[in-house]
């Protein structure tokens, strides 16, 4: 099962970076960056299981790293909306050349 | 009935991930999130992961997907569904990077999987701690003893985001 659960957490973080790289709404990729996230905890807790629980620590501490980053993402997101009036990147280009 | 379910779960999650990624509204992108981060951890259960499957039940699909959800009706994207995929050349460059990423994993868990079932030494040791300490136990043991300076940073990590939240969002 653990070869499979390797496989299976290179299929998400595959899509989770298709979504980063192809979806225009912002909110969207984030989604997308929590499910590369996701992806990778799996590849640590299908480790664990032949390495030691330190996986699983580390799996503990990127949930929390995650959530502080969809805090401030999120803040973020909601400043430059109230400046711009969208959510679409393509018109965040103020440092764009 | 272990291969079953992780068959199941997977197929969950995969489904799920695509769904986030085609899906038109973000209301329906964040429901077909927390279908994938629900059926992995399931997974998490089925690798003998207890604690991590429930805090990643509360945590990250109870309180993370919540805050999206807040944020998407704070900015009344609800009804969005216009086309967001980005133009051709994008889409094609999208395709390539995902597909050397994919392959290059595919090379790697290939020759490298003929050793992974054989090595679980670890395993047995996980297994026993869990006997032992519990679900929690087993994971608070090297949490409160070696790995304890990580985990009061992480706690000032944590006040840090509240602090720079607050002050972005105000």
């Amino acid at each position: 099962m653990l070869a499979e659960s390797l496989v299976l957490a290179g299929v998400i973080f595959v899509l989770g970076t298709l979504g980063v790289i192809v979806r225009r709404n912002v909110i969207i990729m984030f989604l997308c960056i929590e499910l590369q996230l996701n992806a990778v905890n799996l590849t640590f807790v299908a480790f664990s299981r032949f390495v030691g629980i330190e996986g699983q620590l580390f799996v503990f501490f990127v949930m929390t790293v995650a959530a502080a980053e969809a805090a401030v993402g999120l803040a973020i997101i909601i400043s430059i909306f109230r400046h711009y009036e969208t959510v679409n990147v393509n018109h965040f280009n103020l440092l764009k050349w | 009935m272990t291969e079953v379910l992780f068959f199941i779960f997977a197929a969950v999650a995969v489904g799920g991930a695509v769904g986030v990624v085609m899906s038109r509204s973000p209301v329906a992108s964040l429901l077909f999130t927390v279908a994938t981060l629900a059926s992995t951890a399931g997974i998490y259960v089925l690798l003998e992961a207890h604690f991590l499957a429930a805090v990643q039940i509360i945590v990250y699909a109870g309180a993370v997907m919540v805050l999206f959800l807040f944020v998407i009706m704070l900015l009344n994207l609800g009804h969005e569904y216009r086309r967001d995929i980005r133009g051709n050349v994008a889409l094609i460059m999208g395709f390539a990077v995902t597909g050397g990423i994919g392959g290059l994993l595919a090379r790697q868990v290939g020759s490298g999987s003929a050793g992974l079932e054989t090595n679980l030494g670890a395993g047995d040791a996980i297994d026993a701690a869990l006997r032992e300490h519990g679900a929690v136990g087993a994971i608070a043991q090297p949490l409160f003893t070696d790995y304890v300076v990580p985990f009061e940073l992480t706690g000032i990590l944590l006040l840090v985001a509240i602090v720079g939240a607050l002050v972005l969002a105000k």
